[in-house]
């Protein structure tokens, strides 16, 4: 694993401020009926307090496993973690008992998924589901604290009408209300971080800026990192610190917004860039999808996942799986191929 | 007795007809079989019953050949021993000969029945699902009102205005488990009319018979099949509840429910092994076609078996991982 | 909320006229039978034309069959069920005097019946695939195969042989003496709820599973909530709905029970009093009992609908 001793002792070396998750070595497996699917491979990154980090990848890059592994949230059966190491706050979260994670989740590590129309429970009211993670983890005590709490966390995610939305169900929620009541929910033990697993995905475009700015103004003022994970890369253009680009279970390449958009270094993530729509480009201008398919997760083939899609693909690139290797202070690629000069 | 629960309509599984020379469908047949030894054990067993029940069935004449109606007062009430296998009755009949002669009786009224339900309900399910509109309606709200009705109290009241016997016995059980399938086919055809093939193949103008067998009725057949296996095992059911009453296939015929009733109820306080074979006899045949059935329906329905609900990830660091 | 009940009143109607042909035509389609048994038992007439012709008048028989039914429905609405042939007492208070039994006998077996399923279900549901659940799965199909008048005649004859015991039969009124009243039901209900339970277990298994593959148990152990409040709180009260529904289609199974039943314990309701007529060619009460029957069921699924309605807060709360 020599790739993981390079990055700890680079990371000491630009002494960066000690980060708040360390994610080492990270592989999580699914056992099907056809075949055991390596959802994510071998992944490694961290991240800083009161920093956001994006994950990015397609469908079935393996993002949102990374970030439901964190949490241990995977269903086992078929899901099972196989390896890795996740230090958080000076714990392996990975060697807690099922009670000591349980403690964690909602606590110091909040999760805000994808879908607000099921992600909430239709028979129960807003306050009902607002309330517990403020019970189980003793933040307040009381009916009448309880209550007041709640009402404060729904004006601070801004839902109009607090008293009366307490008591709602959730069917009565727009969809864009719905997720900023989840947003309420992870915020309300005052985590440490936040795992957002494409919060607004499943939104109209308009709210999801809305939903965005929210969560930036939320995190920042309090100092909570995040953990953004999504396919969109105009979200993560504007929202994030540093990006990690994921492909077939393992991370590709990471930098900072700027590296990441002005001079990526991966072969994949050259390809989001030049498949990406943007407004400055000649009217007709036809767009560069990246040719062929993501792989079967089973069956990974030899050497870089990516390869067979990749016009810089070498005979080394078919054979061995690139680690990550360090470009510059914060920015990694994983790829045997120096594109400046390929091109 | 029961009017089967069918955990809701099968999502009708769109099938290509197949175009398939003879070989290779014995090949899939074999591949089938094996599939159902290896994932459904248990279903190979009921598999193995229901082969066990139709051979009885079959060759009952072979098996015990006096027939059922042996009467030899000299023997009666004798318990099970190397001659009588399965004891004699209060008329001296041997048991064990009913039994298998009732193998035969129950498989005939199985099939025969079942098949009359099955023709029932496809023809009202399919009917009323693909037409739609008023007609659908006014059948269904018929079906609800039937539906309404204990289905033995249908049976008692219907073989009450027929009177005893076996075809009425048939047709009566048709009846009943047609019009209660029904509502299975209909939601199928329901489900495969909303395919875009359907709306495209009307879209070119082909007739409605021609879309019925060449659209609906593939996506129908999977699920009717699983209705199939589970109706035969509701009907052996229930014929031999009215046996029981009295009110199914009249002695001396060997219904397996009728060798239970209570007319011989006083003998049964003598001879233990009457009261106790034929309904061993009905449990294990209901129970091989039950677990046959479901293990049909698992494997033609293919569902990705979801999690087990418990986010609770296991953690098993392997050496040297992957 | 009101909505939604009206709704379903008026839903029912054509339901329930639709179930009075039904009835009505059941019994009307036989030929002639009645008259011959009723001649037969006069002693001194033997049944010459014109005494079957004057019979026939008598009843109303010979009038058409739309005008008899439409005759029939009116008295019916008006609690006139007609009388028994055999003993000429109304239908209607004969089958009064047997109802509670078969009620008693009927919700004595649900009340088994889901206090077996549901929690075998729900036990079944988390532990999946494990050993507990494939027990479970196995004894429910068990259940299911095992006919009920079987299981009934073996509890009535193997005590009896090996102990010398035998069900109690006296019935008690159930608020002067309810424990020897339940006594007698205690051991009929068991067995009529016996394979209902299965059937229970496997539909609350069903459910439960589906409904913890739902988005918002995720959300549920997200926010670090114990797993038994994931399941009890967020998970049964989910699928508890369409079990509440499930009672609804149970009734009528229950129905057809207790006829068996109340044959092999010798209990006097509902059901044994419909053998009888069928044995006596009785048909007045014949077909009372199965539109009574029929009525009963539907007002148990109106019942079933509404707390359906009630605990959906989709419906409960429709804006």
């Amino acid at each position: 694993m020599a790739s993981v001793q390079a990055e700890t002792t680079a990371a000491e070396a630009t002494a960066a401020p000690a980060p708040l998750l360390r994610v080492r070595g990270l592989k999580t497996v699914f056992r099907q009926e056809h075949g055991e699917v390596n959802a994510v491979n071998g992944v490694n990154f961290d991240v800083r307090p009161g920093e956001t980090v994006a994950i990015v990848g397609e469908s079935g890059s393996g993002k949102s496993i990374t970030a439901m592994s964190i949490l241990r949230l995977i269903p086992s059966p078929p899901g099972e973690i196989v390896d890795g190491e996740i230090e958080f706050a000076g714990r392996d979260l990975l060697s807690l008992s099922e009670e000591e994670i349980r403690l964690v989740r909602g606590n110091e590590i909040a999760m805000i998924f994808q879908e607000p129309m099921s992600s909430l429970n239709p028979v129960l009211t807003i306050g009902q589901q607002l309330a517990e993670p403020l019970i189980v983890h003793k933040r307040v005590q009381g009916k009448k604290a309880i209550r007041e709490r709640c009402l404060e966390l729904l004006r601070q995610v801004r839902i109009p009408d607090p008293e009366r939305r307490l008591d709602c169900y959730p069917h009565e929620f727009s969809g864009g209300m719905r997720q900023r009541a989840m947003i309420a929910m992870g915020l309300a033990c005052e985590p440490r971080l936040i795992i957002a697993d494409e919060p607004t995905t499943a939104l109209d475009v308009t709210v999801q800026a809305q939903i965005l700015e929210l969560l930036k103004e939320l995190t920042r003022t309090r100092g909570t990192s995040m953990i953004l994970i999504t396919h969109d890369l105009g979200v993560v253009a504007r929202y994030a610190d540093r990006i990690n680009v994921m492909y077939a279970g393992r991370i590709v390449e990471r930098g900072t917004a700027q590296e990441i958009f002005n001079s990526p270094k991966h072969p994949y993530t050259i390809g989001l860039m030049e498949s990406m729509p943007r407004l400055n480009q000649p009217a007709g201008t036809r767009l560069k999808p990246i040719p062929g398919q993501p792989p079967d997760l089973s069956k990974l083939p030899r050497g870089c996942a990516f390869s067979p899609r990749c016009r810089f693909a070498t005979e080394r690139c078919r054979q061995e799986t690139p680690e990550l290797t360090q470009l510059s202070a914060e920015h990694w690629k994983a790829c045997w191929v120096d594109i400046d000069e390929a091109v | 007795m029961s009017q089967a629960i069918q955990p809701g309509g099968a999502p009708g599984v769109a099938a290509v007809p197949e175009a398939q020379p003879a070989p290779k469908q014995r090949g899939r047949f074999v591949k089938f079989m094996i599939r159902l030894v290896r994932e459904r054990p248990l279903g190979a067993v009921g598999g193995l019953i229901c082969v066990l029940l139709l051979l009885t069935g079959i060759f009952a004449d072979v098996i015990a050949p006096e027939g059922y109606n042996a009467i030899n007062p000299i023997d009666r009430l004798q318990p099970p021993s190397a001659t009588y296998w399965f004891g004699t009755d209060q008329l001296g009949r041997d048991v064990f000969a009913r039994i298998v002669h009732g193998a035969r009786l129950s498989i005939i009224v199985a099939f025969a029945a079942t098949t009359l339900s099955i023709v029932i309900s496809a023809l009202i399910g399919i009917l009323s699902g693909y037409a739609g509109g008023r007609t659908d309606l006014t059948v269904q709200r018929f079906v609800d009102g039937w539906m309404c009705f204990p289905d033995l109290i249908i049976l008692i009241v219907a073989v009450s205005v027929l009177g005893p016997g076996t075809w009425q016995v048939i047709l009566v059980l048709g009846l009943l488990f047609g019009v209660a399938g029904s509502r299975i086919v209909r939601g199928a055809v329901l489900a495969a009319k909303e395919n875009v093939y359907v709306h495209a193949a009307r879209a070119i103008g082909a007739s409605t018979p021609r879309i019925l067998w060449y659209h609906i009725l593939p996506n129908v057949i999977p699920p009717i099949i699983v209705l199939y296996t589970t109706r035969l095992a509701a009907v052996i059911l229930a014929e031999s509840g009215l046996s029981f009453l009295g009110l199914g296939i009249p002695p001396p015929a060997p219904s397996w429910g009728g060798m239970l009733s209570m007319d011989g109820r006083s003998y049964m306080f003598q001879a233990p092994w009457l009261a106790i074979i034929p309904g061993l006899a009905l449990t294990v045949a209901v129970f091989g076609i039950n677990m046959f059935g479901d293990a049909l329906r698992d494997l033609l329905d293919p569902r990705m078996r979801g999690g087990g609900g418990r986010y609770v990830a296991r953690v098993r660091k392997r050496a040297g991982g992957k | 909320m009101m909505f939604y009940f009206l709704r379903r009143l008026l839903a029912l109607i054509p339901t329930l006229l639709i179930a009075s042909v039904i009835a009505f035509c059941v019994v009307r389609l036989v030929p002639g039978d009645v008259l011959d048994l009723m001649l037969s038992q006069n002693a001194h007439s033997s049944g010459t034309i014109e005494d079957r012709a004057q019979l026939e008048k008598a009843l109303g028989l010979d009038r058409p069959l739309y005008v008899q039914y439409f005759e029939w429905l009116g008295n019916v609405l008006r609690g006139d069920f007609g009388s028994s042939l055999w003993r000429n007492i109304p239908v209607l208070e004969e089958v009064a005097t047997r109802l509670p039994v078969t009620l008693e006998l009927g919700v004595l077996a649900l009340l088994l019946a889901l206090l077996i399923g549901v929690p075998t279900g729900i036990y079944s549901a988390i532990r999946q695939e494990t050993l507990g659940d494939h027990i479970g799965r196995s004894f429910s199909i068990l259940a299911l195969a095992i006919p009920n008048f079987w299981l009934g005649t073996l509890v009535v004859i193997l005590p009896a042989i090996w102990w010398g015991w035998s069900p109690p039969n006296q019935i008690q009124p159930f608020f002067e003496a309810p424990i020897a009243n339940l006594q007698v039901f205690f051991v009929p209900a068991l067995i009529l709820g016996a394979s209902l339970s299965a059937v229970i277990m496997r539909m609350t298994r069903t459910m439960m599973l589906e409904v913890l593959r739902q988005d918002y148990i995720r959300t549920a152990w997200a926010k670090g909530l114990k797993e038994r409040v994931i399941v009890l709180r967020h998970g049964l009260r989910n699928a508890l709905i369409p079990v509440v529904t499930l009672v609804g289609i149970m009734v009528p199974i229950l129905f057809s029970g207790t006829v068996i039943i109340e044959q092999i314990f010798r209990l006097p309701g509902m059901g044994q009093l419909l053998l009888e007529a069928v044995v006596n060619r009785d048909y007045p009460v014949i077909t009372g009992i199965f539109l009574i029957t029929g009525l009963l069921v539907m007002l148990v699924n109106l019942l079933v609908d509404l707390c359906y309605g009630y605990l959906d807060p989709k419906v409960r709360y429709d804006s």
